[in-house]
This record gives structure tokens, sequence and C-alpha cells, in this order.
């Protein structure tokens, strides 16, 4: 029986640890992993004794297409819903539309060949080979009687046609359509280092497969990025007992997304890991040799290293090729729309036919100053489907904003590391409860005298008291008088990177004279999606 | 005028205390005539079991915090148990036994006590052979968990009169209904102290011939200082047998209410695992966790405040029959999607012994649905335990027509009322 923990829920409470020791292992403190597939009496066991219910399984609800005609939503009747990427984000949108009566057809294309899967385990336990497979399916929670269209490309859509164009030529028309296309790994930079043999990114399962068959042949290791997914396969190295050095241009790792106080721990808990961590440097050229197999790495600090693999975890690039021309606000910033997932025109008008959810959507949230976010978390991808979905069905009177605050998670070095909220959205932070001598905090974020973010270090259980001082708008500092809080809270800078966004690439040309007539027509979106620092 | 949290203490409610919780719940947070808060909503009761300002520590009270009890007694006062303290401490030493029992130290010990467990099962039922009138509690649902407790702490089960009242005086303590909160800490220090001192003698016993119990381990292991292992002891020990009776009693006698249930519990024994789920959240042992809570700040919640010092009482038996979070909660329905009950509390002080609890009822309830032929209750409802936060029947007398072999297959029970 498949099976899929929500991490975004689990708090550590290790009852499934304890009902199927099998399936589930907690090997630290609080970081859970487990097989994918499992005997079906203990995995049912673990699902009904989670405290959080956050075991999910196959179901076996058997839900069809109600009989019926097409069900009239909103304004017009609709009885035709494509969705364009058969992950996650999806799936369980595609779910959420049979679930709430969509009778019509459902069509869900993916280039990926092969059911959808769970992606966070591939950089965590599933690279260590302790499981058998690398199997990750998500697990059915539906019986979708959806048309698949698996292992081929949209190429376009035809917004006046109401049409998605297929790479083998075909088209299928929609009365609503969902773009849940997500984002891929961003290569190494120059191509013919790339292509060299032991240069590798990691985002698919077959990204995952072969890093682990490369890691069983024991080589020095090189990770480019000290992010999240770089910090993880550096933790997994280091578990392997493999050599294993992390490049981070920046100050720290996590520094990116936590800040520069918080990295700082995480940069020192990776030393004591064994990782031979280099910050402040970039790796300039990446060296094969005759066979064309990587033999050795130049950092701009000058500094030579003889490895056999490099992993480059250098961030994501949006999935947005399809769309260019096609008149949407699609860019390497993602897909814009609104809190209700309806997508943006070129004119920044939304749609009320083009929908979009996951990582590749780019969206404002109330609760960070209206600013437009993109998140690649499970939880986002999960929560913005439900709604975008509920919303592609939706009459406008009932139709829902997506206002879920970000929860995050990883497992790194023994340590699970969750985070909810916007640390990037922050001036100052405090550590509030607990010791980070012995790694197990919770550091709060605060931006401009509010409650921001929190960030939990082994301590999970504390985290959704910080979500509703989040959602009351919660002065910052919190209250002192806690469980477990330190002698004294000293609120000290966060250390955030100022980060212009990357939309300021975006160039659009704006013509016609008068109010009627006049258009914004975005250019060619080829440009760099990278961040300007 | 009592309120309803007071007539919810009542013995003369006990046996039926769910048709109060309704208008417990109008009040999510209600202050009571004693200063006290009683939380009966289960948004509310969630979010202060996560609540860090919220503390278990009652010596945050001072008048709690100066009990010293007498000195010519020869028992030495222990600290409070790691469910009476707050972080770092409670999260120290609940890992220093959790390192003997459950992941990450111990993972498979639990599942791996389940042979034993159902063969304690067996010759429990197996002993009834020839009875036709059996007292679920006292004949099944109070050997079972002593006898496991016992094992898997290293205290010889014949012990059992001597811990047996100690543990009976200790449970009390926690009863609103007995005396101030001043009295009844005196009192529970007191006798845990007495506990203490026979748990020492076991450990010293234990410290020279090691076996492979909790005991054993926790005062062989260098870390722990020999104080909070006796207070650790005295905890599992008592939570050990005062509370899964409830819940195997709690659970034979909703079964068998619930005709419906059981017969398929028999066909099905897989379906044990959602029926204990369901028994936590509809009768569930613990109404309200025994060690109460205090406000370490002033706390706005459900549009009250509670003032920094008071006492709060987490009514979690209420907050698991909330209709707010459960569709037609006062139904026992197992197949319950989402059943997200408090029945084990949650946050840092979730129910230590929650795994061993579960595993002990799905056999028992199993077993029991399994083997009894023709079960019945002689009275409905059964005589209660007279505490209100640690509830259960004191005895539930059932009829039967006979007691199957534990190897016979299960064949169609005979339909007695058509």
């Amino acid at each position: 029986m498949r099976v899929v923990v929500d991490l975004t829920r689990c708090q550590g409470y290790g009852q499934c640890v304890f009902a199927a020791p099998g399936v589930f292992r907690m090997p630290h403190a609080e970081s859970l992993m487990y097989s994918g597939d499992a005997d079906r009496d203990q995995v049912l066991r673990a699902a009904a004794a989670c405290p959080v219910q956050a075991v999910l399984v196959d179901e076996d609800t058997v839900l069809g297409r109600p009989e019926g005609p097409a069900t009239p939503h909103g304004d017009t009747p609709v009885g035709r819903i494509v969705i364009v990427g058969a992950s996650l984000t999806g799936l369980r949108a595609a779910a959420t539309l049979r679930r709430e009566g969509y009778r019509g057809a459902l069509t869900m294309i993916g280039d990926e060949p092969g059911e959808p899967y769970d992606r966070p385990p591939l950089s965590k336990q599933a690279l260590t080979g302790r499981s058998a497979t690398l199997d990750t399916s998500l697990p059915r929670r539906i019986e979708l009687d959806a048309e698949w269209m698996r292992g081929v490309a949209a190429v376009g859509v035809d917004l006046d046609h109401r049409r998605v164009h297929l790479a083998d030529g075909r088209a299928v028309e929609y009365d609503r359509l969902l773009i849940a296309t997500g984002v891929r790994a961003r290569p190494w930079p120059n191509p013919q280092e790339a292509a060299l043999d032991g240069v590798v990114v990691l985002r698919t399962r077959q990204d995952a497969e072969d890093l682990r068959r490369r890691l069983a042949a024991r080589p020095r290791v090189l990770v480019i990025g000290g992010g999240f997914t770089g910090s993880e396969i550096a933790s997994v190295c280091r578990e392997l007992d493999l050599r294993v050095t992390l490049a981070e241009r920046g100050p720290a790792p996590l520094q990116g997304a936590l800040g520069k106080v918080i990295g700082q721990i995480a940069a020192d808990m990776q030393r004591d890991h064994g990782v031979d961590l280099r910050c402040g440097v970039t790796v300039t050229a990446l060296e094969g040799d005759r066979e064309g197999r990587l033999c050795r790495a130049r950092l701009s600090d000058g500094s030579v290293l003889d490895v056999e693999l490099a992993v480059a975890a250098l961030g994501s690039v949006c999935n947005v090729d399809w769309l260019e021309g096609s008149g949407l606000a699609a860019g390497p910033w993602g897909v814009g729309c609104d809190a209700g997932c309806r997508v943006f025109n070129a004119n920044g008008m939304v749609r009320d036919d083009v929908f979009v959810a996951g990582d590749v959507a780019r969206f404002p949230h109330p609760v960070y100053g209206y600013r437009f976010l993109t998140l690649e978390h499970w939880g986002n991808a999960v929560g913005q489907a439900r709604v975008a979905a509920h919303n592609m069905i939706s009459a406008p009177a009932d139709r829902q904003p997506h206002l879920a605050l970000p929860v995050f998670w990883s497992a790194q070095f023994g340590v699970n590391i969750k985070a909810v909220g916007v640390p990037a959205f922050s001036d100052e932070v405090v550590i509030a409860q607990g010791s980070v001598a012995e790694r197990r905090f919770v550091a709060v974020y605060g931006h401009r005298g509010r409650i921001s973010a929190a960030v939990t270090f082994d301590q999970a259980m504390w985290l959704d008291f910080y979500r509703d001082l989040i959602e009351k708008a919660a002065p910052f500092p919190p209250d002192a008088d806690m469980v477990g809080r330190q002698a004294e809270m000293r609120p000290v800078p966060a250390g955030i990177a100022v980060r212009a966004p990357a939309i300021q690439d975006a160039t659009v040309v704006v013509t016609g004279d008068d109010l009627e007539g006049r258009r914004a027509t975005l250019l060619g979106a080829h440009g760099s999606g990278e961040t300007v620092r | 005028m009592t309120t309803a949290y007071e007539r919810f203490l009542d013995y003369a409610n006990r046996a039926d205390p769910y048709p109060l919780f309704p208008e417990l719940r109008e009040t999510p947070v209600a202050r009571q005539p004693d200063g006290s808060y009683v939380v009966s909503t289960y948004r509310e009761i969630v979010a202060l079991l996560h609540d860090p300002r919220v503390s278990s520590d009652l010596r945050n009270l001072p008048e709690i915090a100066n009990i010293r009890i007498a000195p010519d007694d020869a028992a030495p006062q222990l600290p409070p148990e790691f469910i009476r303290r707050d972080p770092p401490d409670h999260d120290r030493l609940r890992a220093m036994v959790m390192k003997h029992f459950g992941p990450p130290g111990a993972p498979g010990r639990v599942a791996g006590m389940e042979p034993r467990i159902l063969q304690i099962t067996t010759e429990l039922i197996d002993r009834l052979a020839d009875r036709h009138r059996i007292d679920i509690v006292d004949d099944f649902a109070y050997p079972l968990p002593v006898t496991v407790i016992c094992e898997l702490l290293g205290v010889p089960r014949e012990d059992e009169p001597l811990f047996h009242r100690w543990s009976q005086i200790a449970v009390g303590t926690n009863d609103p209904t007995t005396g101030s909160l001043v009295e009844r800490n005196r009192r529970r220090f007191e006798t845990m102290a007495q506990l203490g001192r026979y748990l020492d003698g076991l450990a010293d016993a234990h410290l020279r011939a090691p076996g492979d119990d909790l005991l054993s381990a926790l005062v062989t292991d260098d870390e722990p200082a020999r104080p909070d292992v006796l207070s650790t002891a005295a905890l599992l020990l008592i939570a050990g047998h005062e509370t899964t009776v409830n819940l195997i009693a709690n659970g034979m006698l909703t079964l068998l209410r619930h005709p419906h249930v059981l017969d398929r519990l028999r066909r099905e024994p897989g379906y044990a695992v959602k029926v204990v789920e369901e028994l936590l959240r509809y009768e569930p042992p613990i109404h309200m966790p025994g060690p109460r809570r205090t406000a370490l700040a002033d706390i706005t919640i459900a549009g009250t405040t509670i003032p920094k010092g008071s006492v709060i009482v987490l009514v979690l038996a209420s907050g698991s029959r909330d209709p707010a979070r459960f569709a037609d909660p006062d139904r026992f329905d197992p197949d319950r999607p989402d059943n997200q009950h408090l029945g084990f509390g949650g946050g840092i002080h979730y129910c230590f012994g929650a795994p061993l609890a579960r595993l002990e009822t799905r056999l028992a309830l199993g077993e029991l649905a399994r083997r009894l032929s023709g079960p019945r209750l002689v009275t409905d409802p059964p005589p209660y335990r007279p505490t209100p936060n640690l509830r259960g029947p004191e005895h539930l007398l059932i009829d039967v027509d006979g007691i199957r072999a534990a190897d016979d297959p299960v064949r169609p029970e005979r339909v007695l009322h058509p």
C-alpha cells in the first residue's frame, strides 16, 4: 500500500514509528522517514494512530464522474477542464474537482512518464539507498475518472480558442485551464561543463536514481549551492560517510531563505558533521578528464578540488516556456495570478478561465504586504491546488482566497527544520524557546514590530502557536513568559539579503493611444530568471 | 447556581456526563467560582495544548512550590514527574526514558511486546472458561495492563496490592472534588514519596542484577539522577495501570451498546485499529489531564483573557465531542474519517504510553470480541469509579453463553434477537 506523510502537518509525535517500526523511522529527534510502499496492515495502523492525521494512504473511495450533464458553475457551464502538469499540484486539484462534484471531462497532461510521485524524499532518505526502491508514487486518494496524457508536453495555449497545443501536434479544448507545470532544476550554466559525466542536478525521480547510483560508487562530492536541496544532499553524503565539499556564494548556507543568523547555525551544523563548507565562494570551472568525466573543480578563491561528482543545487527554473507569446503574464518569475489563482494576462488583468497553482504560481499574499510570492513548498502546492480547483468551478461570490501561511520543512544533519511564514520577510530574529547549543530551538522573525515567521529546529510541536501569532499580526518580539525560554530574549538583525524581485526583468511594451486601445505586451521572456541581488 | 463544570464534576453525572458538554461549550473558556478557567471547545483546547505560555509545572504557584512534606517521614520528597514539568527539564526527562521505550533509541520495543500481550490476554480469557458471569474490570481489564506494565517496568507483579493503594491515592489527588489544590498536592507528594521509597529499593536490586526492563535501563544509565528515575518510574507505574483499564472497560461497554460494531470486530480483527481510535474520542478514559496547567502570561483566547497565574483546566473529552470539529459527534462511528481526537492530549505532553495503550486495547477488544459467546450487559449503566478526570466503570458485569477456545475459528454469531 502506498503511503505519503504530509510533513507539513507532522509534529514528530512518532506514533507511526511505534505502530509500524518496519515502515516508519525517526532516527534522530524528529525527522520522519518512511518507505513509500509498505505492508497494508502496518500502514493502516500508523495512519489511524497519527495524532495529526498526516499519514495519507490509498483510499478505497471511488468517486467517479457523477451521472448527468455538465454542472453549471458561475456564468458559463464548465464541461471541460484541462490540467497541465500531472504532479502533486495537478493531482490534488483534480481530486478536489471531483470531490466538489465536478462532473465534466477532465484531462491531465504531464510530460513526465509514469505515475505522479512525491518529490521531497528524493533529496533525503531516498538517496541513502536504504529503501529497496525509489518508489515514492503518490497514494491514490480518489479515482479521478480523468483522461491521462502522460509523457507528452504542452507546447502552447491559444487563449482565444481555449485550446492547449501538445508536442505531438494534438490540441485539447478547455472551458477552464489549470497551469501546474511547476519548476525544473536550474542547470549548471556552462553547457560544456554541464555535459561532463559527473555533473548532475536533482529534481526528478530519474535524477534521484542517477544520483543514488553515483553516490554508491563513493565519489568525492562537490555540492554547488547551500540552499535546502544542496544542504540536504550534503547531509546525505555525510550519512553515507562520503567526502563532500559544499560551495555557497553567500555568507552561510540557508541564508537566502532563513537569514544570516540561522544560516550561521546551519553552517556550524554542517561543519560539525564533517562537511567541507566553503562560503563566500563560487565555482568558476568544472573540468573533465579525457573521457569526459568530471575530475576537478576550481573555486573563485583560487582553490582546486579533486571531485568525481558535482551536484548543481542552484535553485529552479519555472516551466513557463510553453506559455511564451500566449498573452499571459508568465515569465522567469512564474505565472502571475490573483489570490484566487486566476491568471493575469500581460495587461495585469485576471482571466476567469485560466488558473495556476503550485511552484510556478506567483501570487499576492495579504499577510506579507500583498507582495507576490512564489513558494516551492509541498504544503503550498496542496493548499493552492485546492483553492484553484474550487474557484475553477465556483461562481464569483463563492471563490476563495489562498491565504494559507507558507509552511515548509527540511531534514538535514539529523535535525528537522520547519518554518511557518516567510522568514525572508523580516528585519529581526530572536531565539524564543530552546537552546541553539543543543540545536533544539524556536527562532521567531519580526517585520516592523510584527511577527512574520518562525523557524523550529526539532521543536515542530510549537509551530502552530507561532502560526496563530502571525495570523493575528502579534507584536514582535513575542511574550517573554514562556516555557523553555532562554534567560533573556535579545532580538538581533535577521541578516536577510536584500533582493530585487526577478519580475524587474520583465520587458513590457505598451501600445495604443486611447484608453480603449491601450495594451501591454510582454517581450520574449528569455531573460535571466535569476533574482538580482 | 452551579456551573456546568461543577455539575460535570458531580458524581451523579459520572455515568453520562456527555449531555453537559454542549452547555459547557457554550462558554469555550469559562471562569469558575474558584478562579480557574475551564476550556471545553476543540479549537481552544488544541491551541492551549500548543501554547508555550501555558505551564504544566504547578511550582509556578508559590503555595505549591512551598509544600514540604514532613521531614520525619523516612521517604524523601520526589521531584515532580515529567508530565508536571516544563521544557527544558520536561524534554530531557521524557527523552531519558523514551530512549528505552521508543524512537529513536528503541523504535521496535512496543511493537515487539505484541506476542507477550496477546499471550497474557489469552491466558486471562482462558481462565474464564467455565464462567457465565464476568466482571470485565476485575477479571480482565485491570489485570492485563497491570501485568504488562509490571513486566515492562521490572516491578514484581505480586507487589500489586502494595503499589495499587498508593496509585489509587495518587490518582485521587487529581480529582478536584477531593480538596483544595494545595491539600491535594500535599497528599500527592506524600504518596509519591512512599511509592518512591518502594521503587528505590527495587532500583537498588536492579542495579545489582539488571534485567531487560525499563527500571534496569534507567538505573544503569549514567545520565539520570536517582530522584528523577524514581519519579519517572512512579509515573509510568501509575499511568500504566490506571488508564488502560478504563479504555478497555469503556471499550467493552461501548461495543456491547453497539452490537453491530462488536459483530464486525469479531469478523474483522483489523477493524480494532479504528475502533480504538474512535473509543479514544467517544469514551476516553482521560476526560481532563491530571496535572493542572497555569498561565505564565495573560492569554487571550476565544474573547476571554486568562490572567497570568490562573489555573487552566482542559476538558479534552468535551473537545472530542465538539460538533464544530466532528460531524455528528455523539455517534460512535469507527469509520469516521479524519479522527483527530484528543484522547491522548496533544503537544509536548502527548501521552507517553499511548502506543502501549493502543496495542493493549486493540488486542484486548479483538480477543474479547472473538472469544466471548453471546456477551450481554448485566447492568447498564455500570457503577463508575469516583474520579471525574479519570473516568471508567468500577465494575462491568456481563453474562456470556460461553467462552470460545483460543484456536476456535470465527463463525457467524447466532442471532439472539432477530
